[in-house]
């Protein structure tokens, strides 16, 4: 146990520490990727991707993708990658990213030479945004069913069928895609993944208001549209294994141990500015008791955060600790927004730009989003299911078989 | 960076666990238990010979001169076998008192036959830690008055370390005192309440930071006190877990149940951080004093809950054989809930974190 970080680190930190101070006023004010809206685009680039690009010359966006594809080409180093987002989170600046954390990391994996040149770069760039097209009505958690079928004509696939929940479908450019090409395979043999854009004909996109009143995720509706076969990534019928790919990244980044810090420290803030009574909410035992559990729990999981951390860093496989994280990190910030709220009883009910609204509903805002967040992303029950067979070695729910009447 | 257990302290976990594994079956608890045993002498004799209650002795007195991370992986261990031996009072908060508070002298008085199990030491902090049916304790001079309750470590032990209403901290010798002892759930380990009438007290600190070297002595306590539910914790979950994958029922292993796999789950992702803050914690105790009490709070606090939640649903699963004295879980139950009251209930230890971050 030694939890001092070496000279090389240190210096690390504090040039990271120095560029923070010197340029982020430059930083685009939003933490959230806010994704230029297609329609909208103009010529040069626009201010997030302007900090994207300074970020990655300096060494602290996009780190460990080859230079040859946009990046800046470092030895993976976890340590260094905690750090960003650890100083990142400390001086609120909104972070850079890696493209898509999700489609990047699994093109460079498993996808063709030409494929990486294609995709990797203008997605670093913030050039090229994506959307996520699995679930569908009738396959969530059962993601495996899904229908949408890509059918070969001459050198392209036809795809026909409809994608639900896609967030972000409504701005990004391109979307990767499960499709099931083998409809005569057993169902995880049968899919694959595709990319395209979202101004190939024969895509419509059709908002879908969440219970936050904005329509953040669509459905997404597919007739006839056409794919050149070159645009498949891994071999048809693998797609199942090239999604699992993406969705190990996506569960990393959910449950995220720096937001929960950040988050605490604002609803520390919040207890001593606002009054109840005449009195700071700090001041009331109930709601400082619960506050103090919170700080419990968010300790805990930001120390199992520096363990999985060395364990990455010795190659190791983390196990339990990384499989908890996606569960017991959505659950604390669900929980830390419900506390917000709590103090501050009846002004945290205010939303829509009311008067008296503090903090412009962000806190009713991340109640509703986190429980999306619970729910998205394979649910706290899929992720229990999964802690319980895969951590924990117990047995499978027996399969039933369902025939057909 | 590395937070993660040296070698070194895997293999002392490891070491401990196969002398456990031998020699502190559920049967030798289940029978020291019948006798109100809580320093089975054999046990308490094979964990001396591996220098365990020197564990936090310096070896200029005779000890082992490990840190608290590793007396935290000790008392995980005991808790997880619900060893009956002394450990928290008279291998943690006696030695740390001492080396902290106590002059040349009384550390050579003291350490060395603590360390070589010659003598254990009960503890008395009851007025610091929330006082309840006790008489504060006075002194004057070398001699210490009041009724202390909830002394840890008191079976058979020769002498006591008591903390004064003042924070004062005296050794008194077992032959000046009255000693009754309190019989709580928890059969493996011993609390008493002592009389201390006008006793002769060696007092170890007596001027100097008496406040602040008393409350260091209590986050040591604590830490390993969490440590013990810990250890305590995850073999509740481990028997469920080995349950859940054997008993059948409806043709099936119930295991295979969600409603069971998903117990089971949750356990585990409550129990697991725990592990990383009472590392952290322990670790923070010698190397990072600006987080030490803090995070000894924490751990304490949120051990106390998740020990409970873990404590309650691994007997769950196990049905009505959980329930049972003849599966012998509730051992682990009752070692558990004990903790969760000893040094500060979770309540009064996160009011002290919220002093601690001046919120009162
Ligand atoms: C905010 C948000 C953003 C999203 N963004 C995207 C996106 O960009 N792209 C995309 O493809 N999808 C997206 N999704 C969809 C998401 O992945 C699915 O909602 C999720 O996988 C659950 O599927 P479902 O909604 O069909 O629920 P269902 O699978 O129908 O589940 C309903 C209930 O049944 C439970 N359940 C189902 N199966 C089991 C089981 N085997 N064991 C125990 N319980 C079970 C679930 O836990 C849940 O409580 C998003 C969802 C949300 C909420």
């Amino acid at each position: 146990m030694d939890l001092e970080y070496s000279a090389e680190y240190e210096d690390f930190r504090s040039e990271l520490r120095n560029f923070l101070e010197e340029h982020k006023h430059l930083s685009p004010g939003a933490v959230a990727r806010a994704p230029a809206n297609r329609e909208s685009k103009t010529d040069g680039p626009n201010p997030a991707q302007r900090w994207q690009q300074l970020l990655i010359e300096n060494g602290y966006a996009a780190r460990t993708i080859p230079k040859e594809y946009g990046g800046c080409g470092e030895e993976p180093d976890s340590l260094k990658a905690h750090i960003i987002a650890e100083e990142f989170a400390k001086a609120r600046v909104r972070p850079g990213h890696s493209g898509d954390n999700r489609l990047v990391p699994t093109v460079l994996e498993l996808g063709t030479e030409e494929q990486k040149r294609w995709l990797v770069p203008p997605s670093i760039r913030g050039e090229m945004s994506w959307c996520q097209g699995y679930s569908e009505p009738g396959s969530g958690s059962d993601l495996a069913s899904l229908s949408t079928r890509a059918e070969v004509d001459g050198d392209d696939f036809v795809i026909n069928g409809q994608k639900i929940w896609t967030s972000g479908a409504q701005h990004a450019d391109m979307m990767f895609c499960l499709v099931r090409t083998e409809p005569d395979a057993p169902k995880h043999q049968g899919i694959s993944y595709l990319v395209f854009s979202m101004d190939t004909p024969g895509i419509e996109v059709r908002p879908l208001v969440t219970m936050t009143g904005e329509a953040t995720f669509n459905e997404v509706f597919f007739t006839d549209a056409r794919v050149p076969k070159n645009q498949i990534i891994g071999k048809r019928g693998e797609g199942w294994f090239v999604a699992n790919n993406t969705l190990k990244h996506e569960r990393e980044g959910l449950g995220d141990p720096h937001q929960a810090e950040n988050r605490f420290r604002e609803i520390e803030e919040l207890m001593q500015n606002e009054n109840v009574d005449g009195e700071p909410i700090m001041n009331n035992p109930a709601h400082r008791d619960r506050l103090l559990q919170l700080q419990g729990r968010m300790l805990a999981m930001k120390y199992n955060g520096m363990r999985v951390l060395t364990s990455q860093r010795k190659h190791e496989e983390p196990g339990l600790p990384r499989w908890i994280i996606k569960l017991q990190g959505c659950e604390l910030n669900h929980q830390m927004a419900a506390m917000a709220i709590d103090s501050l009883g009846e002004l945290g009910t205010l939303y829509h730009h009311s008067e008296h609204i503090r903090a412009g509903g962000m806190w009713q805002q991340r109640f509703m989003m986190d429980l999306g967040l619970i729910i998205g992303g394979g649910t706290a029950q899929i992720q229990k299911n999964m802690i319980g067979e895969r951590a924990l070695g117990l047995p499978k729910e027996p399969k039933v078989e369902v025939k057909p009447a | 960076m590395d937070f993660a257990l040296s070698e070194e302290q895997q293999f002392l976990t490891q070491t401990v666990n196969d002398l456990l594994r031998d020699q502190c079956s559920l049967d030798v608890v289940r029978n020291d238990a019948s006798e109100n045993q809580t320093k089975n002498a054999s046990l308490y004799h094979a964990l001396t010979e591996l220098g365990i209650p020197g564990t936090l002795i310096s070896e200029d007195y005779g000890g082992v001169g490990l840190r608290l991370l590793d007396a935290a992986l000790i008392a995980e261990s005991l808790g997880g076998s619900v060893a009956t031996v002394p450990f928290i009072g008279s291998s943690v908060l006696a030695p740390v008192a001492i080396q902290l508070a106590g002059s040349e002298v009384q550390k050579d008085t003291w350490l060395p036959r603590l360390a070589s199990g010659e003598i254990t030491c009960g503890v008395a902090l009851g007025d610091h830690v929330g006082a309840r049916d006790n008489t504060p304790i006075s002194t004057n001079g070398a001699t210490v008055s009041g009724r202390a309750m909830f002394a840890l470590d008191v079976q058979d032990a020769d002498v006591f370390l008591v903390a004064t209403k003042n924070c004062e901290l005296h050794l008194v010798e077992a032959g000046e005192v009255e000693l009754n002892r309190l019989f709580t759930i928890d059969k493996t380990r011993s609390v008493g309440e002592i009389v201390f009438d006008s006793a002769s007290s060696d007092p170890l600190l007596s001027s100097g930071d008496l406040k602040g070297t008393l409350a260091t002595v209590v986050d040591a306590g604590r830490v390993v006190v969490a440590a013990d539910t810990l250890g305590a914790g995850q073999a509740m979950l481990d028997k469920a877990v080995a349950y859940a994958g054997e008993r059948q029922q409806f043709n099936r292993v119930i295991g295979s149940f969600q409603a069971v796999k998903h117990m089971c789950a949750e356990m585990a992702a409550e129990l697991e951080p725990c592990r990383s803050l009472v590392w952290y914690a322990a670790h923070a105790f010698d190397a990072i004093p600006e987080e030490a009490r803090l995070t000894a709070c924490h751990a304490k606090a949120h051990l106390a809950e998740v020990g409970r939640f873990v404590a309650r649903k691994a007997t769950e699963v196990h049905g009505g054989m959980g329930f049972t004295d003849l599966l012998g879980l509730h051992y682990w139950f009752k070692r558990i809930e004990l903790n969760r009251q000893l040094l500060g209930t979770p309540e009064f230890v996160r009011n002290e974190a919220a002093k601690l971050q001046g919120w009162i």
